[in-house]
């Protein structure tokens, strides 16, 4: 046997895990550099053009933070979510009701109360869009794992459910959802005007972002999610419960959608009880976009949707949603398997 | 012969609608390699895979050093005593599976770290047997860092078998390491896996490459059809090569 050195450094060393990262894939980052810059002489002025981009860019991430989950429990157990979409309408409304609850927290015209309102309406949507998700996986899933097909019409009575009982709950009449005071308006970048809220939009989304990143690569919990993705039966001859995983994923993406949820409606600023429908086709066109599975995949399609979708909104608002699903026909095309496909799948 | 570790009794399984596992029996020692030899499409992988639940036995039992891990206790009783894989594995078996089940998207780090429970990151692996396992297998610290999927098929194969005994495992189970490898990894392999058998490693090895049976097994099971026609030394069936002919249709100049 040949000697062995020493492996005292190498046991210790995450610093140089970087090597690991070296085969990152570019070519999609260059395609949304493509597409920006392309819209550029289409919009025809650049402070247009700027807010026009920044508001794509904080659609993205809202879109991500909603689709994230999503993304994941498809690549775990293979499991077909149509009723995503429920969470997200859970979380506006719940950001209505912290919203109101909260009075003039949200109206005073303080930063710090403006955001602490928007901090505690986050926090009770990701709890309960949580909560809700593990019934939801209970109740309606887990009855019908490894079975697409009921998999997509029991999601979807689901949802038509969940839907439902927010009418109850809520009405049926559309609620207004102002931003906090200290949120609404622009603010000025150069000559483009840049609406406040898009850019707190764009910071949350980065945190999550980050913090998804980090736990998926960092922790063992992570890799055992990437490793699941990639192949779940190895997984559980390690000796682990991919179920309980699977678990644990799926209420974390209802959280996430729930987040999601409540900064979609605040950018809306009107939250119909359709608002689950309205975002689902979406969802699902980023996640197809980004590669079934794949989190860095997710954040791209999101990013490319959210662009295309103001630039053409701005150019020819009736083809936006042509734009999505174009974009999604012209991505697979290149890449059947989408941007980043999960490997042994 | 030392004592019996796993045991399968008149395993039947079934996959859909087919029966592929007509009544298996054979029984592993401790301590020793056995080898699970046969035809394609004999059963061995089955078996296996029925070993670590990942297919239940639908009659039968397969027991693990005096435990049931696995078939229906008694005969209709629904599946009580089949345990699930993650359970089975946390008794101490490990496997390796055909498709080597490497996780391409993560560093070669990280596939040993979701082997080892005891760690939660790279730093708490056992460093002292992280050494031994580079000795096995060197080409594993050369590319640590590097992502599993970028692995030659020779490479993913050591860091399958590493990874599967990363922490100290009762039980090994191996199916068809050598396949699709090159003849002088195939020596590679050997002389990593007859350094592992000196330890005293329980193993249960899925081989069609004769050759290596030949060099690594203590005992031989051979399978046909379903079941186990043949269990004995493997010196015996090594030096009987009308035997050889008769149990696994081969000629020794087919398989090197």
């Amino acid at each position: 046997m040949s000697e062995p050195a020493s492996t005292g450094a190498l046991a210790a060393s995450p610093a140089s895990e970087a090597l690991a990262k070296t085969r990152f894939d570019l070519r999609p980052l260059a395609l949304m550099a493509v597409i920006a810059l392309a819209a550029w002489p289409a919009v025809g002025s650049s402070s247009t053009w700027l807010t026009l981009t920044i508001a794509g860019l904080a659609m993205g991430m809202i879109i991500f933070i909603a689709a994230s989950g999503l993304t994941l429990v498809f690549g775990l157990m293979d499991v077909l979510n149509f009723g995503h979409s429920l969470f997200i309408a859970l979380g506006a409304y719940i950001a209505t009701s912290v919203f109101t609850s909260l009075g003039d927290w949200a109206t005073a015209a303080s930063v710090a109360r403006n955001l602490a309102a928007i901090a505690v309406a986050m926090i009770a949507a990701m709890l309960l869009a949580g909560s809700i998700g593990l019934v939801f996986e209970r109740v309606i899933v887990r009855p019908v794992y490894g079975q697409h097909l009921k998999q997509i019409l029991v999601t979807i009575g689901g949802a038509i459910i969940g839907e439902e009982l927010i009418k109850v709950v809520w009405g049926p009449a559309q609620i207004p959802l102002p931003p906090p005071e200290a949120l609404r308006g622009s603010v000025m970048i150069g000559d483009a005007s840049v609406e406040k809220l898009r850019l707190v939009s764009v910071v949350i989304g980065m945190v999550v972002l980050l913090l998804l990143l980090y736990i998926l690569n960092r922790t063992k919990i992570g890799l055992l999610i990437r490793a699941g993705v990639q192949d779940r039966e190895m997984v559980e001859s390690l000796g682990y419960r991919i179920r309980r995983l699977f678990v644990g994923v799926f209420a974390a993406g209802s959280a996430l959608a729930g987040l999601g949820g409540c900064l979609w409606g605040m950018n809306q600023q009107i939250v119909v009880p359709q608002i689950g429908g309205q975002v689902n086709v979406l969802l699902f066109i980023v996640i197809i976009i980004g590669g079934l599975g794949s989190t860095l995949g997710c954040l791209f399609g999101a990013l490319l949707v959210g662009l295309m979708s103001n630039y053409v909104g701005f150019l020819a608002p009736k083809l936006t949603m042509f734009s999505s699903i174009g974009l999604m026909v012209a991505v697979l095309l290149w890449r059947p398997q989408g941007l980043y496909p999960v490997t042994s799948r | 012969m030392s004592a019996t570790l796993l045991e399968l009794k008149g395993v039947h399984t079934h996959i859909g609608a087919y029966h592929i596992l007509h009544g298996v029996d054979f029984e592993v020692p401790a301590g020793e390699v056995t080898m699970l030899l046969g035809r394609n499409g004999a059963g061995k992988t089955t078996t296996l895979r029925t070993i670590m639940g990942l297919w239940a036995a639908s009659q039968g039992s397969v027991v693990f050093d005096g435990r049931q891990i696995g078939g229906p206790q008694g005969d209709g009783d629904a599946a009580a005593s089949q345990l699930r894989t993650p359970e089975i594995a946390a008794q101490g078996i490990a496997y390796v599976p055909e498709n080597m089940g490497i996780f391409s998207d993560l560093s070669v780090a990280e596939n040993m770290l979701l082997a080892a429970k005891k760690a939660r990151t790279l730093a708490q692996l056992d460093s002292a047997r992280l050494e031994w396992l580079f000795g096995l297998f060197p080409a594993l610290k050369k590319f640590w860092l590097h992502p599993a999927g970028k692995l030659s098929g020779g490479q993913k194969q050591m860091l399958a078998i590493a990874r599967a005994i990363v922490e100290p495992r009762r039980l090994l189970l191996i199916d068809e390491p050598s396949k699709g490898l090159a003849p002088a990894i195939v020596q590679n392999l050997i002389a990593a896996l007859r350094e592992l058998k000196r330890t005293a490693t329980t193993v249960l090895l899925v081989e069609q490459n004769f050759q290596m049976a030949k060099a690594l097994g203590d005992r031989v099971a051979v399978m046909d059809d379903g079941r186990v026609v043949h269990r004995g030394p493997m010196a015996e069936l090594a030096a009987d090569e009308s035997m050889q002919h008769r149990l696994l249709g081969l000629s020794l100049g087919a398989h090197q």
